[in-house]
């Protein structure tokens, strides 16, 4: 059996090895942005009343869905959650697609009939957000069982929130997936909260990735705020699974900086003082500033991202008002196969 | 023609399918090396190994939620659950997930996937080991509900089953489970949708799920001796229901019963009563009755066990009244 490593918390992006190359960078940077612009416009449009239902926004989340799809292929599959835009424009769903989706028009990824938290695009992989908690991470172990009996080094992706770690999925998913070795990651975005529950009440040890000892697997631990660190610890946790050598529990430390979900109170349960040092910490702003430091970038090759993204953003507003309304003599297709 | 074993023909059916389709998974408790509780896989494992004959720790859920990603992701789980009361620690799973899938997907994300296991009241087999539960599935939109009642079906039936890109329930009654019946050397699928007339007859119709065919067709033989003489139909799948051959018999007798194990009280006599009312009121002589289970939790003890299932005396006067309305 392996032993747990659990990486210590860096400050430091970057330290946990090497940097990847500049266009790396710049793709994170980027994906980070898409998610951060398109999420600000879905924000708005919720207000507008353009959003029929929910929306929990993924804002302060960002590098972890970005540190972890970089190493993704379009054919390996993830599964996400209620929090789930940021998985589902890392994986490759076109801010286009994502908010007509929202917005409850057929142009949508899922045609208008999921919404938020039921978005697919098996094109590009994404198989699912949900809005259970728990299930992505049976899913993925099942993609898991699919990838290995079919002989292919594609992998299975669970996204999944410190709510989750103490549903029987976390028990049921993780173990089958350690004894039967299956190319798995399971992602833990621990933001320290379910609505307004603080984890600590939830469990006597709110360490996660020591949860993995238990289950026979590697449990890493690394800052959620930093994509580099979850840049680097993906990188592994994706080479064990298609290398064959089994699943991999990665704990990403992170925190939501907006409510729970669009029009949610979000007072009484944590502090201003903590909200405002998580934001400090904000993920876009300390990447570009280390990057931007160490001089592996330039301030123009990320203005001209942001620039490109704001535009994107933008787009997909436009777009997204102008699309049509599924036809209602649709409502009820597809429940079955055609076959 | 040859005689075989419900089981042994449905295990049949499953053998030539995995060696057909390599994508073809079974999981459950026991179903590797050992063969089944219930015989469904012997021999199996000798020639697909643990990757196809997957033996799984007690995680009814897990195992449901993670055969539901399979079936999403390319490969064809069978998931057989020995008893079907196991299934219930899945049902999240399997009614926010499987069913759900290919219609929020909008028909992009198939959902191949097979789950089994046996059905019914059968030798003080008690409360935790007896369950029906196919209106609870034929309720929801998204699943297929076989109920076989001979070993030729059996085996056509799981066939279009592991075929099939929907989620199918194949529900096997222990009662049936070792009956034997002719089942066919050359290859057949039994399309699903399509009821099968057991007994034609004109004076009276019966609907009889499951085991209870064969009690419905022990009564007949009965009833036959004075002369009457009864349509007794299997629909095989409940959902799809085969209405058509229902109605074409009814419009024939003008009279209706159903005789089913499972309760009654929102079952799958309800429904069928109300279809039939809604397309073929006038066709009716009599009111359509229902003959089922007793309400209740299935008691173990053999006498209060008897009390609770319709038998072939019941069934005889359920049809006698039925006649004199
Ligand atoms: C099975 C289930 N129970 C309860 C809910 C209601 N609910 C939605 S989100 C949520 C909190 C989830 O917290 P966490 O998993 O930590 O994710 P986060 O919102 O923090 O990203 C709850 C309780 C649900 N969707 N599913
Ligand atoms: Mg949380």
């Amino acid at each position: 059996m392996e032993s747990t490593t659990t990486h210590a918390l860096s400050d430091n992006p970057g330290e946990l090895g090497t940097l990847p190359d500049k266009q790396v960078l710049l793709a994170l940077y980027r994906t980070m942005v898409v998610i951060r612009r398109t999420e600000e416009q879905l924000a708005k449009a919720y207000l507008s009343g353009l959003i029929h239902g929910a929306c929990h926004t993924y804002i302060g989340e960002e590098a972890v869905a970005t540190g972890v799809c970089a190493h993704l292929r379009i054919d390996d599959a993830i599964f996400s959650t209620h929090r789930g835009h940021g998985h589902a424009l890392a994986k490759g769903v076109t801010p286009r697609e994502l908010m007509a989706e929202l917005f409850g028009r057929v142009t949508g990824c899922s045609h208008g009939r999921g919404g938020s938290m039921h978005l697919f695009a098996p094109e590009v992989g994404l198989m699912g957000t949900s809005g259970i908690v728990g299930p992505s991470m049976l899913m993925a172990a099942g993609a898991g069982y699919s990838f290995k009996l079919l002989k292919t080094d594609r992998v299975g992706v669970a996204f999944f929130g410190d709510g989750a770690v103490n549903n029987g999925a976390f028990h049921e998913g993780i173990n089958m997936a350690s004894i039967w070795d299956l190319p798995v990651i399971f992602v833990c975005e621990n933001n320290m909260y379910a609505t307004e529950v603080p984890f600590a009440s939830a469990t006597r040890n709110t360490d996660v990735a020591a949860r993995g000892a238990i289950y026979g697997l590697p449990g890493i631990a690394v800052d959620g705020n930093d994509v580099l660190a979850v840049w680097h610890a993906a990188a592994e946790a994706v080479r064990r699974a298609r290398a064959g050598e089994g699943p991999t529990l990665l704990e990403c430390r992170t925190y939501r900086t907006r409510s729970h979900s669009e029009g949610m109170r979000d007072a009484g349960y944590r502090t201003r003082e903590e909200v405002d040092e998580w934001r400090t910490r904000d993920p876009i702003t300390t990447f570009r500033r280390h990057v931007l430091a160490d001089g592996h970038v330039i301030t123009d090759e990320l203005a001209r991202i942001d620039a490109e993204v704001e535009e994107l953003a933008t787009d997909a507003l436009a777009f997204a008002q102008n699309s049509p309304w599924p036809d209602p003599a649709t409502a009820a297709d597809h429940i079955f196969s055609a076959k | 023609m040859r005689e075989m074993t419900f089981t042994n023909a449905a295990r049949e059916g499953l053998t030539e399918e995995m060696a057909r389709d390599p994508s073809i998974f079974v999981v459950g408790e026991g179903i590797g090396a050992r063969g089944g509780n219930f015989n469904t896989t012997t021999g199996l494992y000798e020639l697909y190994g643990p990757e196809r004959l997957r033996d799984t720790p007690i995680s009814e859920r897990g195992f449901t939620g993670l055969c539901t990603g399979a079936a999403m992701t390319g490969a064809r789980p069978v998931v057989d659950f020995m008893f079907l009361d196991f299934l219930l620690d899945g049902m999240g799973e399997l009614i926010n997930q499987t069913a759900k899938i290919q219609y929020m997907s909008d028909g992009r994300v198939p959902m191949p996937i097979v789950f089994r296991g046996s059905i019914g009241i059968v030798g003080a087999s008690a409360t935790h080991h007896s369950g029906n539960y196919y209106p609870i599935f034929t309720h929801l939109p998204g699943f297929r509900v076989v109920v076989p009642t001979t070993p030729r079906d059996a085996k056509g039936l799981l066939k279009t089953a592991i075929r099939s890109d929907d989620p199918v329930f194949f529900l096997e009654h222990k009662a049936l489970l070792n009956s034997k019946g002719p089942v066919p050397e050359e290859e057949y699928l039994i399309p699903f949708g399509q009821a099968e007339i057991r007994l034609a007859g004109s004076d009276a119709t019966v609907v009889a799920i499951a085991a209870m065919v064969n009690r419905t067709l022990e009564a007949c033989a009965e009833l036959a001796g004075e002369g009457i003489a009864v349509e007794v139909i299997d629909p095989r799948t409940l959902a799809p229901l085969d209405i058509d051959t229902i109605l074409e018999s009814v419009h024939k007798t003008g009279r209706l019963l159903i005789v089913d194990e499972d309760f009654a009280p929102s079952g799958i006599g309800a429904e069928i009563a109300a279809q039939v009312m809604a397309l073929a009121f006038n066709d009716l002589d009599a009111p359509i009755a229902r003959l089922n289970g007793v309400h209740t939790p299935t008691p173990y003890s053999p006498s209060l066990e008897a009390a609770v299932i319709p038998n072939t005396k019941r069934i005889v006067e359920a049809i006698r009244d039925l006649l004199a309305e």
